[in-house]
């Protein structure tokens, strides 16, 4: 006879709603999201970390839901597509995905949206990358080079890429609400 | 998947008692390797220790200029600690050239040195692979195999270690602390992973149940100039079809000292020290790093799919020399 499988107590903060499941271990973070708790803007699409159609915000930083169990990400604050508008209204940078026609089917973009806010924050942070001229003074700015380099981890089948380089390109010079404040 | 127990640890002999006292224990770090290999049944652990939360997560600047760096950091926050990208600038250069920016936030160090070879028949159980079941066979001798090794194989195993980040740390001679059931001790990283032999399965000289908990890089002034190149298939998010990571000192026109790491080429991230001696005292020039580069190669064997990685590493090597000893004989470059 088989033993049942081994499951944990996880304590998640989801868009700013404090959730406490009861999971397999084997359950991952884009899982427990899909599957438990009915956030399914988090796509699974390879479900190997190499497409970030997975991708979501924890504790801050973009990282690719299906790599991560959620046991390990227990008490983690996390963000996903679904907490990115507020009141009705849409974060500026998915204003700007829809102004530059910045996706076909649609599959990639909540990846391709969390992604871009971490990156756009570690752009901030001065986080260079390996486009980076000059490692010791960091990015010079959120050049199109920058971008694509910093967004490889997110695949668009559709290619739609031009205008999501655009789309972020524009979404960098609004007033855009700093990580923290997501919520 | 099988069902695994999961075990967090705030304390690294707490963690690595919990780990030696069961034969299929492993520890999760970031996951970005194991979590897809439990996927593809390749590994079947039946504990996990996570070792995310113990405190090594710190990079610590040593009194004679060297680094310490905890096992724990994430491959994001190492590129961009300010100390790496001054003073390693090649270490920084290596990590931003691996994986993407969601893997690397997720990815640590000790977890980078201890990734899986992504060899396709490996990944692939229901291919013969001699790592993943010794004696088994391997699929790749014969096989696809142009992404794997040229140095170093054996008839048993022509995988690739596949991390960016330790062919710098090679190069510059880094230091792996660990933890294992008898105690703390330090392996130097060229001496950290093994070539294949009779033994595929067996990758590191770890002892199991052993854990990483610092990489420690000795003072090297000169690393100040120092850069990583790869080579791959598209511009980003993909593995080296062949790196090298370079670190250079000239005098007068002359080598002074040098040091080289090679990735893709072998079961272990590569120092080419045939390479690094023919260079030390001779002129800095083009023929002169060629020549170099043409000795430590004289041993590749190349496979049937692979014979391109060569002269791939030849031109690596000598290019990213000549980029180097032209910025360092430029005289607005000299004093920077």
């Amino acid at each position: 006879m088989t033993e049942p499988p081994h499951r944990s107590p996880v304590r998640l903060s989801v868009n700013g709603r404090p959730y406490e499941l009861d999971l397999d271990n084997r359950t991952t973070l884009l899982d427990a999201l899909r599957e438990h708790l009915a956030l399914t803007g988090a796509k699974k699409g390879c479900d190997h970390g190499q497409c970030g159609s997975c991708t979501v915000l924890l504790d801050g930083r973009r990282v690719k839901s299906c790599l991560v169990f959620a046991v390990a990400a227990d008490g983690g604050d996390l963000v996903s597509v679904e907490g990115l508008a507020e009141d009705g209204q849409l974060h500026p940078l998915q204003s700007c995905f829809v102004e530059h026609d910045a996706f076909q089917c649609g599959y990639c973009t909540s990846g391709q949206l969390c992604s871009a806010l971490g990156m756009l924050d570690e752009l901030r942070r001065g986080w260079p990358s390996v486009v980076t001229a000059d490692l010791a003074a960091g990015p010079n700015g959120v050049t199109d080079p920058e971008i694509r380099e910093r967004m490889s981890g997110n695949l668009c089948r559709c290619a739609a890429y031009p205008h999501i380089v655009s789309a972020i390109r524009e979404a960098a010079t609004v007033e855009t609400r700093p990580m923290g404040s997501l919520r | 998947m099988r069902s695994f127990r999961y075990e967090r640890s705030t304390d690294p002999g707490r963690a690595v008692a919990l780990v030696a006292g069961e034969p299929d224990a492993a520890y999760l770090g970031g996951g970005t390797n194991l979590v897809d290999l439990m996927k593809l049944g390749v590994a079947r652990p039946g504990l996990l220790v996570d070792v995310t939360r113990l405190p090594l997560d710190s990079v610590e600047s040593l009194p004679d200029g060297g680094l310490r760096i905890g096992a724990t950091v994430r491959n994001s926050d190492l590129a961009a600690h300010p100390t790496v990208r001054r003073d390693f600038p090649v270490l920084a250069r290596a990590l931003l050239a691996g994986a993407s920016g969601q893997l690397r936030n997720m990815a640590t160090v000790g977890g980078n040195l201890l990734q899986r070879t992504r060899c396709a028949y490996f990944q692939d159980v229901t291919r013969p692979c001699n790592k993943r079941v010794p004696g088994d066979g391997c699929s790749a001798l014969e096989g696809q195999n142009r992404d794997l090794a040229i140095l170093g194989w054996s008839p048993q195993c022509v995988a690739t270690h596949p991390s960016d980040m330790a062919v710098a740390l090679v190069a510059l001679d880094a230091v792996v602390e660990v933890l294992e059931p008898a105690g703390a001790r330090d392996i130097p990283l060229a001496e950290f992973h093994r070539l294949p032999g009779e033994r595929p399965d067996q990758e590191t000289t770890l002892a199991p149940g052993g854990l990483i908990t610092a990489v420690r890089i000795p003072a090297l002034p000169f690393a100040r100039r120092s850069t990583y190149r790869k080579a791959r298939d598209r511009a980003s998010f993909a593995f080296a079809a062949g790196s090298v990571a370079v670190a250079l000192d000239l005098a007068g026109g002359l080598v002074r000292d040098v040091r080289l790491g090679w990735g893709a080429v072998a079961h272990r991230p590569w120092r080419p020290r045939l390479a690094e001696a023919a260079l030390r005292g001779q002129p800095a020039t083009e023929e002169t790093f060629r020549l170099a580069a043409e000795e430590e190669l004289a041993a590749a064997r190349p496979l049937t799919h692979n014979a391109f990685k060569i002269p791939l590493i030849r031109n690596l090597t000598v290019r990213t020399l000549v980029d180097l000893a032209e910025d360092a004989t430029d005289p607005a470059e000299r004093d920077r």
